[in-house]
């Protein structure tokens, strides 16, 4: 009876050893290929953003060396609420959110026209996508001289029109910050554009159908159709939108260096000029955790709120 | 008139009024090539001369590509690290989307779960760490490390990862039975049949790149290895009152870009429609 049952088991055994080997070989395949990627995210990107954890918790100054270095606990954090310069990038941030909502309007109402609306739609997806595709640097030195407060374009055709005092744009602390929104909201319409352009050509052509039998205007069309129709695109928009608002630096770096008077500093140019100008790292890692826990937070939220707000 | 006449005035009518908006987009870049074109003292005559009077394009790219701080060096510089740059990250994210997706194993969903879970961390909250990092071994001020730097891209092997799941898995059962191991299927069967969505992440890759301004700024110090986007602000530092020179650079810096887009235009507009990625 044993000998029987045994004698039974020993192909089925056979059998598992080699789907399990065979497993093996395809555990170990998997492994290889997905390895490159692991190693450079693990390096790359999950140590330093444990280090940046630690980091903030240090008082540390680059040069001296990691012997140097003083743990300070969350004195970082507390410097932060008192620092009038970091509460000033951060109320900035919290200007600059209101120009997702500008081009995300701007887009939605771009993207309808061009869609249904004109000829030689493709010549308008190029000319609105050219801020996108050229560099920032590149874009931000034309408006800086188009913006010049004497020569420039823009003040000489004000002064053309018989406005004496035109404001001085980048170079006035009151009109700086809003002359960079506008910049941004000008490069991003053309990203927001095209995926609105492609959320548009995913709406069922039945429903417009119904809504003209019905003898429904454009309007209406808009507000019952289009609109709930673009939701989730709006909603995934807004959400990289914000989160967009946080990086924002290469403007700055070349527009302004977040002057004139810290008029334009955001929270991404103080943490640069904190670490690598005036080299405290640990002070600028306890930024670099609020940034990362602004951006978590948005995350979150995103996560939560799509259930709520997308209806499709 | 019939409606379909009323329809087709409408349309363009509203084509009139989006072309004038449309001017408002490409103005900017009028402006800079006219005057990269002219010579200094006329770059701010009012009103705006969008023909040059004077003609000097000949003296100022050649100024901008081979005088005092020649544009050519920076321009291959930035050739090659763009280019390397694409095609390291396009291979691996190849790569790992391929083994997250048409390998079988059992720790796959995990892996792929924490490396999404890093899209999330902004690149700026990890800038200090691997600046000291690149210090400590050696990576800081090197094309080496820039290259690096972008090519681990978790929105690649995403974006890549959809398409190889729709490859059917009867293509890779069928090698198998013929006794090919994944390596081949990678290269035989399955990279051929997602070459277009590797081709849209390329040209996407390469277009940030290329306009990369923030990793070459904080991880190049010495002036030789500088990109070009990081060399045209250092021009502007430089010959500050010379705008024709600056426009010049800047035209020589979007031209290339200009060409890719054109070319890839396609790819590039479903690419970002499709992932809906930014840079």
């Amino acid at each position: 009876m044993q000998k029987l049952e045994t004698a039974a088991e020993a192909p089925k055994a056979k059998h598992i050893s080699k789907r399990s080997s065979l497993q093996k070989k395809e555990t170990i395949a998997g492994l290889l290929f997905v390895g490159p990627m692991l190693i450079g995210v693990t390096v790359l990107t999950f140590i330093p953003i444990i280090a940046t954890f630690l980091l903030s918790l240090a008082d540390w100054n680059f040069i001296a060396g990691f012997k140097d270095i003083k743990w300070v606990g969350f004195d970082n954090y507390e410097r932060l609420l008192q620092d009038d310069g970091f509460m000033k990038s951060l109320k900035n941030n919290a200007y600059f959110l209101l120009t997702v909502p500008i081009y995300l309007a701007i887009s939605m109402l771009l993207a309808i026209l061009i869609d249904k609306h004109v000829y030689m739609k493709s010549y308008f997806k190029v000319a609105y996508f050219m801020p996108y595709i050229s560099s920032i640097v590149a874009v931000a030195i034309v408006w800086q001289v188009l913006f010049h407060p004497s020569a420039g374009p823009v003040n000489q055709l004000l002064i053309s029109f018989g406005i004496d005092n035109p404001p001085k744009w980048i170079a006035d602390p009151k009109y700086a910050l809003p002359s960079l929104m506008m910049i941004s909201i000008w490069i991003s319409i053309g990203f927001n554009l095209i995926v609105y352009i492609a959320g548009l050509q995913s709406i069922p052509k039945d429903l417009y159908e119904a809504a003209d039998i019905d003898g429904a205007n454009a309007w209406h069309k808009f507000k019952s159709i289009t609109f709930p129709q673009l939701s989730s695109t709006s909603f995934f928009l807004l959400v990289t939108g914000i989160i967009s608002t946080f990086k924002i630096f290469d403007l700055i770096a070349i527009l302004t260096k977040g002057g004139p008077i810290s008029s334009t500093s955001m929270l991404v140019w103080h943490l640069y000029d904190t670490a690598f100008v005036n080299l405290k790292i640990g002070y600028a890692s306890s930024m670099a955790v609020i940034l990362f826990a602004c951006v978590m937070l948005i995350t979150v939220l995103q996560w939560l709120g799509q259930k709520k707000w997308v209806n499709y | 008139m019939t409606i379909k006449q009323i329809e087709r005035l409408r349309k363009g009518a509203i084509t009139l009024l989006m072309l004038a908006i449309s001017i408002l987009f490409l103005l900017p870049f009028l402006w800079m090539l006219s005057a990269s074109f002219k010579i200094e003292a006329d770059v701010f005559t009012y009103p705006i001369q969008w023909i040059p009077a004077k003609w000097h394009i000949i003296e100022n790219y050649k100024e901008v590509w081979i005088g005092k701080f020649p544009f050519y060096k920076y321009y291959w510089n930035t050739v090659k690290v763009t280019v390397l740059t694409t095609v390291t990250s396009a291979f691996v994210s190849a790569l790992a989307a391929y083994g997250f997706s048409k390998i079988n194993f059992a720790a796959s969903k995990y892996l792929f779960i924490i490396v999404l879970a890093t899209y999330m961390i902004p690149h700026q909250a990890i800038l200090v760490p691997q600046f000291i990092l690149y210090r400590q071994i050696g990576f800081f001020d090197s094309h080496l490390g820039l290259i690096l730097l972008s090519s681990f891209s978790v929105l690649g092997t995403f974006m890549l990862r959809q398409f190889f799941m729709g490859v059917h898995n009867e293509y890779i059962e069928s090698a198998k039975i013929d006794g090919a191991g994944h390596w081949r299927i990678f290269w035989q069967i399955a990279f051929p049949l997602v070459r277009p969505a590797v081709a849209t992440y390329a040209i996407l890759r390469f277009i940030w790149t290329w306009n990369d301004y923030q990793n070459p700024l904080i991880f190049l110090r010495t002036d030789k290895l500088y990109t070009i986007q990081l060399a045209m602000q250092k021009f502007t530092t430089i010959n500050g009152e010379f705008y024709s020179l600056i426009m010049a650079a800047a035209v020589s810096a979007i031209l290339p870009l200009l060409i890719v887009f054109i070319i890839g235009q396609k790819s590039v507009i479903e690419g970002i429609a499709l992932g809906g990625v930014k840079g």
